[in-house]
């Protein structure tokens, strides 16, 4: 089988936290290459650094030190407004306690990062487009039945497929889980992976953290991060 | 786009943003309210004191007068801007009935009725001569006896509600005022002969001019009679000259235009007898010659505006708990929008919306109750006072007719716009530091 291209690139990546006196070193020179189309998982110890890593990679940290390439394009050295768009149009991120927003039901938080990106004007132009494609994932997420609902009407699994839903609302090329599973029953969790590995075999790039490894064994491919470094 | 549907489902969902509505609603209620009836009673006053006087006075503190004033009269006829002039004799003496032997003390103002009448509002503040103001000084009973028109509050008492009770004609009253003359040095004329002048006067009308201690404490009689009690000497004097300008003409220019004319004129005078008089002699617009009594309405005004600043604050204060309180809430919500790619712009743009359509909603609520209350706050009143006898302005005392409920609409978008100004300010702090927060520490933690 021909390799496919790296898409995400991570080459040396430092990143430390003050915590009261003293500075906490998490990660102390990641390398990290994900292909297109691949399902990866970071497994780790609570600590070890993974969410920090997963932040970074999709842009919502900085690394104190190192290069995060997407595509070839330095993620440090592009503008906030570049940035704003990489999280809106490339990434899509899952949550372990999903943070959906109360306010809405779940079609306005499927529907969420297509609005985000436009204006009223731009909205009332797309607003169909948008509602097709998130019906669409409705179904795909088994969440047909609850378009109307509001997130605490729902159970833990359904506001996971729901953030999923979110996540995959603007076709992202990367989606990301910190712990997607974390606060799921090993059935319902069960359900989600499921879901990770039917999208995955649709072609899409996962990248997931995770600190158990029976979940990590789910992933094509099992990178262990250990004292803020990739274990070899 | 996004924006719309959070500010309207937090507006929705979220109590506290009612308390918030609630808050500016209720500022912009008492700001709308007071400010109407305060500015509508300090408005009132002004008018009625600008009616009171005509639009400028040449005159003089001093009780001795000065002379000459038929020939200034008499260039101020000619002038174009120059509608209408009425000499005056301010004096104070003792009213009393006749035969009483309670005196009290009044302002005697000695005036030609017809010309006054030209000048100032002075017909219509009389009530059985309104129409025929020249015949002021006649009673009905008796056209040939020396009349008077007394304040309407010397002449007539007040119900509790505020009204007179009038009959078709006024009572046969004879009055008595007692007055000390003063020469042109300013000394008693009658020492040695018992120092005052009295004068029977018939009571032929009454002036109501809305002015309390005005209408409380004041005589008109006729000009040469006030001259005869109130001042002696060769030459006639007088101690105000009121001027009515022409319709066109600005208070300003036609002040400006008298003080040219009065210094001239002294000028010519510098060398005639009792011309030391002039000097103290005044040119003044309505506002200026009743300074006295306006300026302190006008303070309490500047005092009302000082505490309205205290109310803004207090929005202020209110607006940005509410929305510290909100944010702390949303640190979550904050983070997931930044996750989806909401620029920290957007987010700033996301609360100061939210505290905008607070400021307009609360300030829109305010303003609809302080409207729909100021529109009924009469009958309110009547009402109060019909089941418990309650009068938020005693009528016996105040000499207001209604309370003054015009709502001006250029003062409800300014106090509407401050009030959005007020809450955008209050969420500024809150709306940015929601701007800068790093969502990667609101979203690596459990739901709250």
């Amino acid at each position: 089988m021909e390799k496919s291209q790296v898409i995400l690139k991570a080459t040396g990546v430092r990143k430390s936290y003050r915590m009261g006196a003293t500075r906490v070193e998490v990660l102390r020179g990641v390398d990290l290459a994900v292909r297109e189309g691949e399902f990866v998982a970071i497994i780790g110890a609570s600590g070890s650094g993974k969410s920090t890593l997963l932040h970074i990679l999709g842009g919502l940290d900085g690394p104190d030190k190192g290069v995060v390439e997407f595509d070839g394009r330095d993620l440090n050295r592009v503008g906030a407004r570049e940035l704003n768009r990489y999280r809106n149009e490339t990434v899509g991120f899952v949550f372990q306690f999903y943070h959906l927003l109360d306010e809405l039901n779940v079609l306005e938080n499927i529907i969420l990062p297509a609005m985000v990106s436009r204006t009223v004007v731009g909205w009332i132009l797309t607003r169909r487009a948008a509602k097709e494609r998130a019906t669409e994932l409705l179904g795909q997420l088994g969440l047909k039945e609850r378009v109307r609902h509001k997130p605490y009407q729902l159970s833990g699994g359904e506001r996971q497929r729901a953030a999923i839903g979110r996540a995959l609302m603007n076709q992202p090329r990367l989606l990301l889980a910190d712990e997607p599973t974390g606060n799921l029953d090993s059935m319902t969790g069960n359900g989600i992976l499921t879901v990770f590995e039917q999208l995955n075999r649709a072609g899409q790039t996962i990248v997931m953290v995770t600190h158990d490894e029976r979940i990590a064994a789910r992933a094509q491919r099992v990178i262990t991060l250990e004292d803020g470094k990739i274990r070899a | 786009m996004y924006k719309l549907t959070l500010i309207i489902r937090y507006l929705l969902k979220r109590r506290i943003t009612h308390f918030a509505v609630l808050a500016v609603a209720l500022c912009v209620f008492i700001v709308v309210v007071v400010m109407t009836i305060m500015t509508g009673l300090v408005e009132d006053f002004k008018q009625k004191n600008h009616r009171f006087v005509g639009d400028c006075v040449v005159g003089t503190d001093s009780l001795v007068g000065f002379p000459y004033y038929e020939e200034f009269m008499g260039i101020l006829k000619e002038t174009n801007s120059v509608q209408a002039v009425s000499p005056a004799v301010k004096s104070y003496g003792l009213f009393s009935l006749r035969g009483d032997q309670v005196r009290r003390g009044v302002e005697i103002i000695g005036i030609d009725p017809a010309l006054h009448a030209q000048t100032t509002n002075f017909a219509q503040t009389l009530h059985y001569r309104a129409g025929r103001p020249e015949k002021a000084f006649q009673p009905t009973y008796d056209p040939n006896a020396l009349g008077c028109v007394l304040g309407i509050d010397l002449a007539l008492n007040r119900s509790v509600q505020g009204q007179y009770l009038y009959d078709d004609q006024p009572i046969q009253v004879a009055i008595t005022l007692t007055c000390f003359p003063l020469t042109a040095k300013g000394a008693p004329a009658k020492v040695g002969a018992g120092l005052v002048e009295s004068q029977h006067f018939y009571y032929s009308d009454h002036a109501h001019s809305g002015i309390a201690h005005v209408d409380g404490a004041t005589v008109y009689i006729p000009l040469d009679q006030a001259q005869k009690l109130c001042m002696a000497g060769t030459l006639k004097r007088v101690n105000a000259i009121h001027v009515k300008f022409g319709p066109d003409v600005g208070l300003s220019q036609g002040r400006a235009q008298v003080v040219a004319l009065w210094q001239q004129f002294k000028q010519t005078k510098a060398d005639a007898p009792d011309s030391f008089l002039l000097d103290g002699v005044l040119v003044q617009d309505w506002k200026e010659y009743r300074r006295a009594y306006i300026a302190p309405m006008e303070k309490e005004q500047v005092l009302l505006s000082f505490m309205f600043i205290l109310v803004g604050i207090t929005t202020v204060f209110i607006v940005f708990v509410v929305f510290y309180m909100i944010i702390s809430h949303k640190r979550k919500d904050i983070g997931v929008l930044k996750s989806v790619g909401t620029s920290n712009v957007s987010i700033l743009g996301l609360f100061s919306g939210f505290a905008f359509v607070i400021g307009f909603l609360g300030s829109a609520v305010g303003a609809l109750t302080a409207w729909l209350f100021l529109s009924k706050i009469n009958g309110i009143e009547s009402l109060l006072f019909e089941w418990f006898g309650f009068q938020l302005w005693d009528r016996s005392i105040y000499a207001i007719g209604d309370i003054p409920n015009h709502l001006e609409f250029h003062v409800l978008a300014t106090i509407m716009g401050c009030a959005i100004a007020a809450c955008l300010l209050g969420a500024l702090f809150p709306a940015c530091s929601a701007a800068r927060l790093r969502p990667v520490e609101t979203l690596h933690t459990g739901p709250v």
